[in-house]
């Protein structure tokens, strides 16, 4: 079960194994570059989410108005049938669904199987896009109804500038990944990982939808469920 | 199957397993709000599936799992911190909202 260093030595394991990596006069991470990078960028955006979500926090718990109930707020009637918070749990659905296709996608990759990868990879961009197109739809119902992010009909007038600061930037995000993906996809049906004989690209790209989808799972949890 | 500096190669049936593994957590998550449960039950059950979702999602598909740990912790420990932001935040939420009903009952 040993790791092979990019230079293929035997690396140990658990906490020697950690001492190793961060002590010799040697790369830290046994991983190609632009994956670190990715990911201390992606630990760099978790700061900027706790930071939005913590503030929310903040507010919520020091308001002296009642807050907005979210299962009420995100309601829909569909075919007669008042559902509470129905949009949300089918957005939700929606990046799961994103998050399967870009897992197998990268798997793909790594197979070598560029159509296959590149098609895995246009189904998550398309995921994305039906995913910010309802968070549109979202956003013009609530206009509709009066919020605004200094104050609402419903209660709370913080609600509604946690609301659109929340999501919005949530929503650069998938709008961000969508235009990545579709480009590493050009490129990967191009040709151009097969020519470099390395798809490491499509996991970089993944990882950085998954983190999307993963701080989904928080704003889902603690925005619209608590 | 092993992570090497190669790439991650995994069985493509334990992302199948983990999708439809998310799907379920997300369906209780949403059940919760459904059943109309309050209160603590409420919150740890959202918190209980929130972390399972979170954890699926870094270890499998980001492939957390099979990373040596000096990557592991060097990702995962720093956002630790936020627990004394949000602490701190929290106390002082609660100032606040002492002090506003303290002034707005005058």
């Amino acid at each position: 079960m040993s790791d092979i260093s990019t230079t293929g030595a035997v690396l140990a394991e658990g906490m020697p194994g950690i001492v190793d990596d961060w002590s010799a006069d040697k790369e830290a991470f046994q991983v190609p570059w632009g994956k670190a990078m990715m990911w201390i960028f992606l630990l760099s955006d978790t700061f900027i989410f706790s930071c939005f979500l913590t503030s929310y926090m903040n507010v919520r718990m020091s308001t002296t108005v009642p807050w907005p109930n979210p299962s009420e707020v995100f309601a829909l009637t569909i075919f007669g049938n008042h559902m509470p918070l129905i949009l949300i749990a089918i957005m939700t659905f929606i990046l799961i669904s994103s998050s399967g296709t870009m897992a197998m996608a990268v798997n793909f990759g790594y197979r070598k199987d560029r159509v296959k990868t590149a098609v895995l990879m246009l189904a998550t961009a398309a995921f994305g896009v039906s995913f910010v197109g309802m968070q549109a739809f979202e956003w013009t119902k609530l206009i509709e109804e009066g919020v605004r992010p200094w104050g609402n009909p419903m209660g709370a007038a913080q609600f509604g500038s946690c609301f659109f600061m929340i999501t919005g930037f949530h929503g650069l995000h998938v709008s961000a990944g969508v235009i990545y993906l579709s480009i590493v996809a050009f490129k990967v049906y191009r040709g151009d990982y097969d020519k470099s004989n390395n798809y490491e690209a499509v996991e970089i790209a993944g990882l950085y939808w998954h983190f999307v989808d993963l701080v989904w799972v928080f704003i889902f949890a603690f925005f619209y469920l608590w | 199957m092993e992570a090497t500096a190669e790439g991650q190669q995994h069985p493509i049936s334990i992302y199948l397993k983990i999708w439809l593994l998310l799907f379920v957590l997300s369906t209780l998550s949403y059940l919760v709000d459904v059943m109309g449960f309050e209160s603590y039950l409420r919150w740890g059950l959202i918190l209980l599936f929130m972390f399972l979702k979170a954890g699926f999602i870094i270890a499998i598909f980001m492939h957390m799992a099979w990373e040596r740990l000096a990557l592991a912790y060097a990702i995962l420990c720093p956002p630790l911190c936020l627990l004394v932001l949000i602490g701190l935040m929290a106390i002082e939420a609660e100032y606040t909202f002492l002090t506003r009903l303290l002034f707005f009952s005058q």
